[in-house]
């Protein structure tokens, strides 16, 4: 079997089997399913509620890539700044760690109070999944090597020359890593703010549909919609992921096979 | 003294560049160099020999205005001049192929990049990689890495070269190679360059002047002209005159040496 048949093929055997004992520890016992669903309902529920399911996945979805992209455009920017001002780096550093230390669950509620629902939500995202873009983006800007920097100011680069054609490239790998992380946190963020907000009642998200199922005592639904929300994150991981390995392929240790 | 000396023989043409006095301490409180006076003539391979954390690297970037001077004063009496440098590493950008790396001193100085290229090509050519302008640093070995830095350094046409510990890192048949490569570019170009060094041998082999470094604080200790003619080849390096001027040289950096140690 090849490398590549062994990763795909062990843990699809393994969530065979967890399917399976899951299926018959609920028949054995006779498990209602209000209790714990069969995987047959959930899939049959993930079927029958699909329309509904699919357009709340759509709505957490937007809010994700929306939450994503200020989180790329806000952490770039902040760590390139911090690299053009000292000044500005001591000034802000602090806040952005103070922002990303303090839970987000905690901050939801406030902001609910203070912005609609929608902003509110796109808020949440956005706090969890700036943070390790900046620090990441931080860390690769301030790792060139300093040769390079010596060698850049021996050809008299400008500010510009030096980001562009420097730092920016060489910290390409960090910067994809934080962006892989937020990839995850933003639709984290984005779920537990619909969370937070489903008791107000108004949202029409994934995470909202699991709030309300809960409420109803619609497990089977509960479960297809948490199906809905792992698979989101494992496609929005994988894609994060393709990306990073596309940009470093050529020239990156990381993103290149070892060859034995 | 042995042969005609074939190649730019600049003895009596005035300094390219002289250091009087030139001192440096660091930050951190440590005198790196004091006293330090030098003179290169235009055209002339002169190697900077000392033992390592002598101040030797330090001097070479004091002279290419990567570090400032804390004493004394640098000058270029015929005005500043192009400069070329060769790191210790070969310093690639890894995300660029080493065509792109070749050009880069171009496209800094804001070069149309057409022709950054094409200089690039021409640089590549010159030190035997004309057919890897279109790979990556990393498919490289550390000779060719070596040779990229290099073209990279000329492709400037600098007027002075400043090489430090270049070839350090690379096995001996490799650098034996690119010893003889660099002697022959330096003939056809006509440049003047500066070479930092540890080795003994490797001063000897290439230069027309040693200036030997003592360490804490560096500074010239002793001046030795290597008047064997060029060009110089394997031979020259088995032969009886290479080995009495290796002697002359280890001599002058062992008494270095013992002085500071007195």
């Amino acid at each position: 079997m090849t490398e590549r048949a062994i990763r795909i093929g062990l843990p699809l055997t393994v969530l065979a089997i967890v399917v399976a004992l899951w299926g018959a520890v609920v028949r054995l016992n006779d498990i209602p399913p209000y209790v714990l669903p069969s995987p047959g309902l959930v899939a049959a529920t993930l079927f029958a509620d699909g329309p509904l399911l699919l357009h709340s996945l759509w709505v957490t979805l937007v809010t994700t890539f929306e939450g994503f992209a200020l989180a790329a455009v806000g952490g770039i920017g902040l760590a390139v700044l911090f690299s053009q001002s000292r000044l500005v780096e001591i000034s802000l550093y602090p806040y952005a760690v103070i922002l990303q230390v303090t839970p987000v669950v905690a901050i939801a509620p406030l902001l609910l109070i203070y912005l609609p629902q929608p902003l509110a939500v796109l808020a949440c995202a956005w706090i969890v999944a700036f943070f390790p873009v900046l620090a990441n983006t931080t860390l690769g800007l301030n790792s060139v090597e300093h040769n390079l920097l010596a060698l850049f100011e021996l050809y008299k680069a400008s500010r510009w020359q030096v980001l562009w054609r420097l730092k920016l490239p060489a910290a390409l790998p960090q910067m994809l890593t934080g962006l892989r992380i937020a990839g995850g946190l933003s639709l984290i963020g984005a779920v537990v703010a619909e969370i937070a907000a489903g008791s107000a009642g108004a949202g029409s998200g994934l995470a909202y549909r699991i709030a309300e199922s809960g409420y109803r005592l619609n497990i089977p639904r509960m479960f297809a919609a948490l199906l809905l929300l792992s698979l989101a994150g494992i496609v929005i991981f994988f894609a994060l992921s393709a990306v990073s390995y596309l940009v470093l392929r050529r020239w990156h240790e990381s993103a290149i096979a070892r060859e034995r | 003294m042995t042969g005609q000396m074939a190649l730019p023989s600049a003895r009596s043409s005035q300094s390219i560049v002289s250091l009087r006095g030139v001192g440096k301490t660091f930050d951190s409180g440590t005198v790196a160099l004091a006293g330090l006076d030098l003179d290169v003539r235009a055209g002339e391979f002169v190697s900077l020999l000392g033992p390592s954390g002598c101040g030797k690297s330090t001097a070479l970037r004091v002279i290419a205005g990567l570090s400032d001077a804390s004493a004394g004063k640098v000058a270029w009496p015929d005005g500043g001049k192009r400069l070329g440098f060769v790191f210790q590493e070969p310093t690639l950008m890894p995300w660029a192929r080493v065509a792109a790396n070749v050009a880069l001193p171009l496209r800094l100085a804001r070069a149309d990049a057409a022709a950054a290229r094409a200089a690039a090509l021409a640089s590549l050519g010159r030190v035997g990689l004309a057919d890897f302008a279109g790979a990556f640093p990393r498919e490289l070995s550390g000779g060719m890495k070596m040779r990229a830095s290099i073209a990279r350094a000329l492709v400037t046409e600098p007027d002075l070269l400043l090489m430090d510990e270049p070839f350090a890192a690379l096995d001996e048949i490799t650098r034996f190679k690119l010893n003889n490569d660099l002697l022959t570019l330096w003939q056809q170009l006509k440049r003047t360059v500066i070479f930092v060094t540890h080795s003994v041998f490797e001063s000897v082999y290439l230069s027309q002047r040693i200036l030997v470094m003592s360490p804490r604080p560096g500074r010239v200790v002793a001046e030795i002209d290597i008047p064997a003619s060029y060009p110089r080849d394997e031979r020259f390096r088995t032969s009886a005159e290479y080995a009495g001027y290796c002697r002359e040289v280890s001599e002058a950096l062992g008494a270095a040496m013992a002085e500071r140690a007195a």
